[in-house]
């Protein structure tokens, strides 16, 4: 809708197609990239009796174990060789194993300076105590946002695959696919969902404090979500979880711990003083860039477990 | 006493990953992969890296077993394995088979 220009002027300027496009009004693959409908495998009766008479006279000739002798041979010999396969695999790990240096030798490659920097800088140069956190999220931040791209791409994919159409949906909202309001279910849910979401809030919020972090307090989250979906029903984790809030959460997570990257890496990547405040070692509210990206990487994966878990059961959020 | 409790758990780990293959039932070596992932946790906390330990008990035990019991049910294993307790069940095609015969 554009104020200044009447309807018909609007519709045939660019901003007007760009808009339509984004929010989904006009594909412009339809009617040139579409696949033909499949028709619905259908066979007679007889037919299909004789096909299963069939396939059993073949079964038995195939399986016949006195008559055919290479069958007899190669049940044998496909055993004995899958089992010396797996001991002469085992025996090569098991080798190389002993081959490794020892643990805590002082002579051992991984005892290099990267080792002595991480610990004694650590917690001076990203300002958290969990020096694993710092780790992942400042030293190798780019790897790990290339993995949160890779959960964003995944879940993605996913949804390409195994979303439905809402019609589709709606029409095939069997009971079959929840369990029907199941006591124990329910009331182990009422228990314990509130406590799994505390739980996991609780792990990403003190990622950089202790244990913990956003992967695992977002997995912790996306298991409390199930559990809340597996016992209620779509319906009621619909009204406060539903497509377009798990859109806006995972979009804008991931843009927001895009931005904050660009930044870092803008600056140096090397724990120069920046525009996001340090704060005290030990705060809730320290460590700089790391608490935000913590709360970022938790809402992303929670989103994208749950997804994962709604799309393979009902094919749709 | 830590060395021992390891070694009954690292031997306890060699145990359900043959168990895993070797069970029939589909539904049971999820049921053990699961508590493999569990031990690993435990295992985890012993060599002292917490962080990897929340994260195997929420994905390796949690999530990733929940995923396999979702698959299993769209496959519908699951209620072949209820069906087959019950003996009396002969599949609709070899109802027409014996009528046929007759």
């Amino acid at each position: 809708m554009s104020k200044l220009r009447p309807q018909k002027d609007y519709e045939k300027t660019a901003a007007f197609r760009f808009w339509s496009w984004l929010e989904g009004k006009k594909d412009p693959y339809v009617g040139t990239l579409e696949m033909k409908e499949q028709k619905e495998f259908r066979e007679s009766k007889v037919a299909a009796v004789e096909r299963v008479i069939d396939h059993e006279k073949l079964h038995d000739k195939i399986y016949d174990m006195e008559k055919n002798k290479e069958q007899k041979f190669f049940r044998v010999f496909y055993k004995i060789s899958a089992i010396i396969l797996c001991v002469v695999v085992i025996a090569a790990l098991i080798l190389c194993a002993s081959y490794l240096p020892e643990v805590g030798n002082a002579s051992n490659p991984t005892n290099n300076d990267t080792m002595k920097r991480y610990v004694e800088k650590g917690m001076e140069e990203t300002g958290v105590v969990n020096t694993v956190t710092g780790m992942i999220l400042n030293y190798r931040g780019f790897d790990t946002f290339g993995e949160t791209c890779v959960l964003f791409i995944a879940s993605s994919c996913v949804m390409i695959l195994l979303m439905m159409s809402e019609e589709k949906l709606r029409a095939n909202e069997t009971p079959d696919f929840e369990p029907k309001d199941d006591l124990i279910l329910q009331t182990i849910a009422n228990l314990l969902v509130p406590i799994l979401m505390i739980f996991g809030f609780y792990v990403i919020v003190n990622g950089h404090l202790s244990p913990g972090g956003g992967f695992s307090g977002g997995a912790i989250i996306g298991s409390g979500l199930i559990l809340y979906s597996s016992a209620f029903g779509e319906k009621k984790i619909r009204r406060f979880f539903n497509e377009h809030v798990y859109k806006c959460i995972k979009v804008t997570a991931l843009i927001l711990y895009g931005c904050i990257m660009t930044y870092h890496f803008y600056t140096g990547a090397n724990g120069i003083e920046n525009l996001i405040p340090m704060g005290t070692v030990g705060n809730i509210i320290s460590a700089g860039m790391i608490f935000y990206i913590n709360l970022f990487v938790g809402s992303e994966v929670a989103c994208t477990i749950y997804s994962f878990y709604a799309l393979f059961k009902r094919g749709g959020l | 006493m830590h060395d021992i409790i390891m070694f009954i758990l690292l031997l306890f780990l060699v145990f359900c990953a043959i168990a895993v293959s070797f069970s029939k039932n589909l539904l049971n070596s999820v049921i053990i992969f699961m508590s493999y992932s569990t031990v690993m946790a435990i295992l985890w906390i012993l060599l002292e890296s917490p962080d990897l330990a929340i994260t195997e008990a929420a994905v390796g035990a949690g999530i990733t077993s929940v995923l396999f019991f979702v698959t299993l049910k769209k496959i519908n294993v699951i209620d072949k394995m209820v069906k087959k307790e019950q003996p009396e069940n002969i599949s609709p095609v070899k109802e027409e088979e014996a009528e046929k015969d007759e």
